[in-house]
């Protein structure tokens, strides 16, 4: 099986006893309260999603991650991972105090030690994340509502929350046993922020062609304004693999991540993620992780020309339509009839058929898929 | 986003030009562009794996192993 990024599954979870003892001192530490996205940030470290970080980046870290793509120690990296932090809160903190990260509730989440405070860009930051400062990209739009500091340093899980679908979610030691409990040995990832039109399915029945399984791994987490909500994309996809795929060759697992938008570098992160998830192969598609128009429909395929070194091997699939003439799917590749013939799979054409309250036609979606979806008074965010 | 921002900078490292001419015979048929990007390759592959060797064996124990199988068996992952 692939290694995980960096060589290493990261594991900060608190061992019991430790967790016990920081518990019972707990009113002697600084507690500072973060949000569900960083909550996340903190899971996703904690279980090894985000190997090999091991918390919060520091500045001369995050500088690097921002100018070369690369963590000191020369492992790909493209997005910075940090904490933002107010100017209240800095006040009751100092490097080499180790605080206690809590919810909003107050329970404590995870203790960091401090290892850097710093201040940054916001400009600088957007531009190389993001390849923009436009704050109508929504990624650039959130940076510039973020705190005014980031604090970097090791994290430790004290207390595992709650998933938003406990039942989906698997962490990497789970997912990687399991691929070996099944005997896979090459595994095909799948990321996805909506439901599933004929498109994609056909993507993922031909990258499973090539290997042992297949990995569907939606992003749960904060999305924009008319993006489907989460539990539309997980049952829309529960329905279509009871339906439509082999049992044994499918696993429906959720990643809690919110969505960046950087569409290039994103894919990377995301193929990083996926890799120490145990998959060593992931379909990078059209405009992956863009949003309007910021990057080139196929920028996301070009950036992994720089990343030879990654480990996980991109599958890179080109835009697909369903051809009435051929009566099938085909992309500009293999069909040699022209756009008149072809119904392409618009996330916004099907988001303004399921606005209408009407559905799709079976050439786009499967009817199962449809009923699920419209089966939701409004399948959107707000 | 401009191919200016997706670039890493390099420098140049020099080596025999006989082990070139090798690593080129060696890459064919691997999908890599060039030897540059063939030896960035070996290298952080070689880095990454110096003192890591041992903690990869051991991934996770028996013990984790079958904790997890029991995890996944009452998800439904597996029978």
């Amino acid at each position: 099986m692939i290694q995980p990024h960096g060589g290493t599954l990261i594991n900060k979870k608190f061992p019991e006893i430790e967790r016990k003892k920081v518990l019972g001192e707990i009113h002697e530490f600084e507690k500072i309260k973060v949000d569900s996205e960083i909550m996340s940030v903190i899971k996703n470290i904690a279980f090894g999603v985000f190997s090999p970080l091991e918390g919060f980046m520091n500045e001369n870290v995050m500088l690097n991650v921002l100018e070369h793509m690369y963590l000191e120690n020369n492992i790909a990296w493209p997005i910075p991972i940090t904490l933002d932090v107010s100017e209240d809160d800095i006040q009751k903190i100092s490097v080499e105090d180790s605080i206690i990260l809590t919810n909003f509730s107050d329970e404590p989440i995870a203790l960091l030690k401090i290892e850097d405070i710093y201040s940054y860009d916001k400009k600088k930051f957007a531009k190389k994340v993001y390849g923009t400062m436009d704050k109508n990209h929504p990624g650039v739009a959130k940076l510039f509502s973020r705190k005014e500091k980031f604090v970097g340093g090791e994290i430790f899980l004290i207390d595992e929350f709650s998933a938003v679908f406990p039942k989906l979610d698997l962490k990497p030691i789970e997912t990687r046993i399991l691929f070996k409990t099944r005997g896979w040995n090459k595994v095909a990832a799948f990321q996805t922020r909506n439901p599933p039109h004929l498109g994609h399915e056909y993507i993922q029945k031909a990258a499973l062609t090539f290997v042992d399984g297949l990995f569907i791994n939606p992003v749960i987490g904060k999305k924009k304004t008319g993006d489907f909500f989460d539990g539309v994309i997980i049952n829309a996809y529960k329905e279509l693999i009871k339906n439509y795929y082999p049992k044994n060759r499918v696993v429906l697992s959720t990643f809690e991540t919110g969505m960046r938008y950087a569409g290039p570098k994103e894919a990377i992160f995301h193929a990083i993620a996926r890799k120490n998830f145990g998959c060593d192969h992931i379909i990078i598609g059209r405009d992956h992780a863009g949003v309007n128009n910021y990057y080139g429909p196929y920028d996301a395929h070009k950036i992994f020309e720089n990343f030879p070194d990654l480990g996980i091997e991109p599958l890179f699939f080109r835009s697909f339509s369903y051809c009435t003439k051929c009566g099938s799917i085909v992309n500009d590749k293999i069909c040699p009839y022209s756009s008149d013939f072809h119904k392409y799979f618009s996330g916004s054409k099907i988001r303004e058929i399921f606005l209408s309250g009407k559905e799709p036609t079976s050439e786009i979606m499967r009817p199962e898929v449809a009923k699920v979806i419209l089966n939701y008074k409004n399948p959107f965010c707000e | 986003m401009s191919e200016e921002e997706h670039k890493v900078e390099y420098t140049t490292v020099s080596i025999p030009k006989i082990l070139a001419e090798n690593i080129k015979d060696r890459m064919k048929g691997t999908g890599f562009s060039s030897v540059s990007s063939y030896v960035t390759y070996i290298l952080r592959q070689v880095l990454s794996s110096i003192g890591e060797d041992e903690k990869s064996k051991q991934a996770f124990t028996k013990d984790e192993e079958d904790k997890v199988k029991q995890r996944l068996r009452d998800l439904g992952y597996i029978d």
